[in-house]
């Protein structure tokens, strides 16, 4: 609690006994009860008096203190002391409830982005290192990063290997090891060893003060139900206060004139509950706050979201587009089957085409000499010749060997299987006799089919997969996943033209969402109704375009996105609908003078105490987290 | 230009509050407040001078939330 908290308890407590100690007395004549009952109402309410009545001044006159105000003076007018001091009472305490709350949200989500370095180091010509302030520290120039420090400039190692740990950044707890010739990224914790790097950005454009720059600015840009409720508080104050004096002084005028006795003290009374009732701190409050969390939440499994306004919309998501390479799959190839005929190893299948490939940089030929895992003796290739578009042959051990596509078997005048697998197919032949064939593929990231099946629980209808990979290797990839549709073969330019296709026949309330690695969909990320990046580490265009940011590339943190988002609006609507529900149930008791000043009480603060209550239930997501892994 | 400012403010109609009276304000393109992390983001008219126009801003909210408090002016 902070002083200003403090005060607000010590007021609240002493005007508490103070009333107790009235009620306990033997009671007064009316003139001295009431000034006895005024000295804790002042202690407690004086705040709210005067801003009602500076509101009053400056022409703001319809605020939360001025209907307190008006019904606790109104309850002394009419001799009820204690439901006056006690609605002044209950209200401080929701206030001081709400604040504290607030404040403890704020605090436990600016910890959990607690990822602003305050310094870095920077070795002296004795060899003593220097905190400099990360702002001065110019691009190019050598810093140290101690075990234990924080990364605080984006740039290469130079000297050094250790352990990085991510979690603040990813929420991935595995620490990553890095070594000299590495890019590190800013805000990661070096964990094991002394580190040497050569900033390659400056502080204000790394990615720590991007990550910073974007949480802090994320409640600017406001979800709907936000807006909402600003505009609905805004004429339901006055809407409420002319109600009441309707309500005070229209039916007894009626009554008299209809001979009737006016009863103008009750009717007062119900209009001074009506008041106490109406207020609408509960809204107001706790629907940022349920944002707040929400988004607070996220950016602690490293979902980054830019603001309230996407928490909803991805909660309303029906269809989500992924673009294969770099999503789905990891982008890398890999060889993923061996198959060589009767009379050939395997082992010397992959050692003649890595020996073979050993030369050339291609994707494919690094894929086989990883496959092969040994150290090339390079001494052993020779006569190497690449053959574009076909494939390379060279001498290995003095026998010659060709690996390449179908095309160059057939130049070879060797037949080969009719292979169906999906992937690229390197065949083998060795000494002029096919040798068999190498299948080379981009791997399916391995929670992939896991994250589509999370999308469907969380309640998306369509999954939709993009690539400018050929059909049948999109077919598989599709298949192996389960994902409703696949466009294969699409150029940059043709997937911006499926996107505007797959949004003119979603359904209307629904929305799509396209997840894309950051690299060349920036017009895709933006055209879709919510545009997610993934492995966005490192990606300034990605975090640029993206509406929102995962920070690893685990394609089930899309599910747990979403299922957030839907969590935050599920309480969000649970939020407007008990508190306009009870608030409306006991306006209307009160206006039939059913409801009792108490009534009124809990309408008010229990309402908001119970709403703020639920609306910090968004800020907690382990169990969440947790569904999400099952 | 845009420029990001602490500011502080007890309730969250309060803000609201605080957010229109700032766009009134005749150098200010567009505000936005937000009570979650007590800060206000500014987006100055073309030709504005920040630091007037904060003093305009301040006036401005001050009358309609007495308790708020703008930062770093």
């Amino acid at each position: 609690m902070n002083k200003k908290q403090k005060k607000m308890l010590k007021q609240i407590i002493a005007a508490v006994i103070l009333v107790a100690i009235l009620k306990l007395l033997p009671s007064f004549p009316t003139p001295v009860e009431l000034v006895l009952y005024y000295i804790p109402y002042l202690v407690v309410g004086w705040d709210v008096l005067r801003k009602a009545i500076k509101g009053i001044k400056n022409r703001q006159p319809f605020d939360e203190c001025f209907l307190m105000a008006v019904a606790t003076v109104g309850a002394f007018a009419l001799g009820d002391y204690v439901e006056g001091c006690a609605v002044i009472i209950f209200y401080q305490i929701g206030e001081l409830f709400q604040s504290v709350a607030v404040g403890k949200s704020r605090q436990s989500i600016s910890s959990l982005m607690d990822i602003r370095p305050d310094y870095a180091n920077i070795e002296g010509e004795d060899g003593k290192l220097e905190q400099v302030d990360p702002d001065e520290v110019e691009i190019g120039t050598t810093i140290v990063v101690q075990p234990g420090e924080r990364i605080p400039i984006d740039g290469v190692i130079l000297e050094g290997a250790s352990a990085l740990n991510t979690a603040a950044l990813t929420g991935e707890s595995l620490p990553r090891d890095v070594k000299a010739g590495d890019e590190v990224i800013s805000g990661c914790v070096n964990v094991t060893g002394l580190l040497k790097i050569q900033t390659t950005k400056e502080f204000g454009e790394s990615t720590v003060s991007k990550i910073l720059d974007l949480v802090e600015n994320s409640s600017m840009k406001k979800a709907r139900a936000e807006n909402f409720i600003t505009r609905f508080a805004r004429v339901y104050t006055p809407a409420v206060c002319y109600g009441a004096l309707a309500l005070a002084f229209l039916p007894p005028i009626v009554l008299l004139l209809m001979g009737q006795p006016a009863r103008f003290g009750d009717w007062i009374y119900r209009a001074l509950t009506f008041l106490v009732i109406s207020c609408p701190c509960a809204l107001v409050i706790s629907i940022p706050l349920s944002f707040f969390g929400g988004i607070g939440g996220a950016s602690a499994c490293g979902i980054l979201v830019k603001g309230s306004t996407y928490l909803e919309e991805l909660a309303r998501t029906g269809v989500v587009v992924f673009d294969k390479t770099g999503t789905l799959t990891q982008g890398t190839f890999k060889v993923t089957g061996i198959y060589p005929t009767e009379g050939t190893s395997q082992d010397a299948l992959v050692e003649a085409a890595a020996l073979t490939e050993s030369w050339s940089k291609h994707p494919i030929s690094l894929s086989v000499k990883a496959a092969y895992g040994k150290e090339i003796d390079q001494s052993r290739v020779t006569d190497v010749e690449e053959l574009g578009g076909y494939g390379v042959t060279a001498k290995v051990d003095g026998k010659a060997v060709a690996c390449g596509n179908a095309r160059l078997m057939a130049k070879l005048r060797l037949t080969v299987p009719a292979v169906t697998e999906a992937g690229t197919i390197v065949h083998v032949a060795i000494d002029g006799k096919y040798a068999g064939y190498l299948l080379i593929a981009d791997v399916v990231k391995p929670h992939s089919a896991q994250a589509i099946k999370g999308l469907k629980q969380a309640g998306v209808r369509k999954t939709v997969m993009l690539t400018g990979d050929a059909e049948p290797v999109a077919k598989a990839v599709s298949a192996e996943l389960g994902l409703d549709e696949y466009h294969a073969g699409l150029l940059p330019g043709d997937k911006v033209d499926q996107i505007e296709k797959l949004l003119a026949s979603k359904q209307p309330k629904e929305n799509l969402a396209f997840v894309g690695d950051g690299v060349n969909d920036a017009p895709v990320l933006s055209r879709a109704d919510i545009g997610i990046a993934m492995g966005a580490l490192g990606s300034d265009a990605a975090i640029e375009a993206a509406d929102v940011v995962l920070m690893d590339d685990d394609p089930a943190k899309i599910a747990l996105a979403m299922r957030i988002a839907r969590r935050t609006n599920g309480i969000v609507y649970q939020n407007i609908v008990f508190a306009l529900g009870v608030k409306g149930i006991c306006l209307i008791l009160g206006a039939l003078g059913i409801a009792s000043m108490w009534t009124a009480i809990f309408a008010d603060v229990g309402v908001m105490i119970i709403a703020v209550l639920n609306a910090t239930r968004a800020l907690y997501i382990k169990d969440l987290a947790k569904k999400n892994e099952a | 230009m845009k420029k990001t400012y602490k500011i502080e403010v007890d309730c969250a109609n309060c803000a609201a509050k605080m957010e229109d009276a700032a766009n009134t304000v005749s150098g200010v393109a567009k505000a936005t407040v937000s009570f979650m992390t007590q800060k206000m983001n500014v987006e100055f008219a073309e030709g504005a001078d920040p630091k007037a126009t904060m003093q305009e801003v301040l006036t401005a909210c001050k009358k309609v939330e007495d308790d708020c408090e703008i930062f770093g002016i």
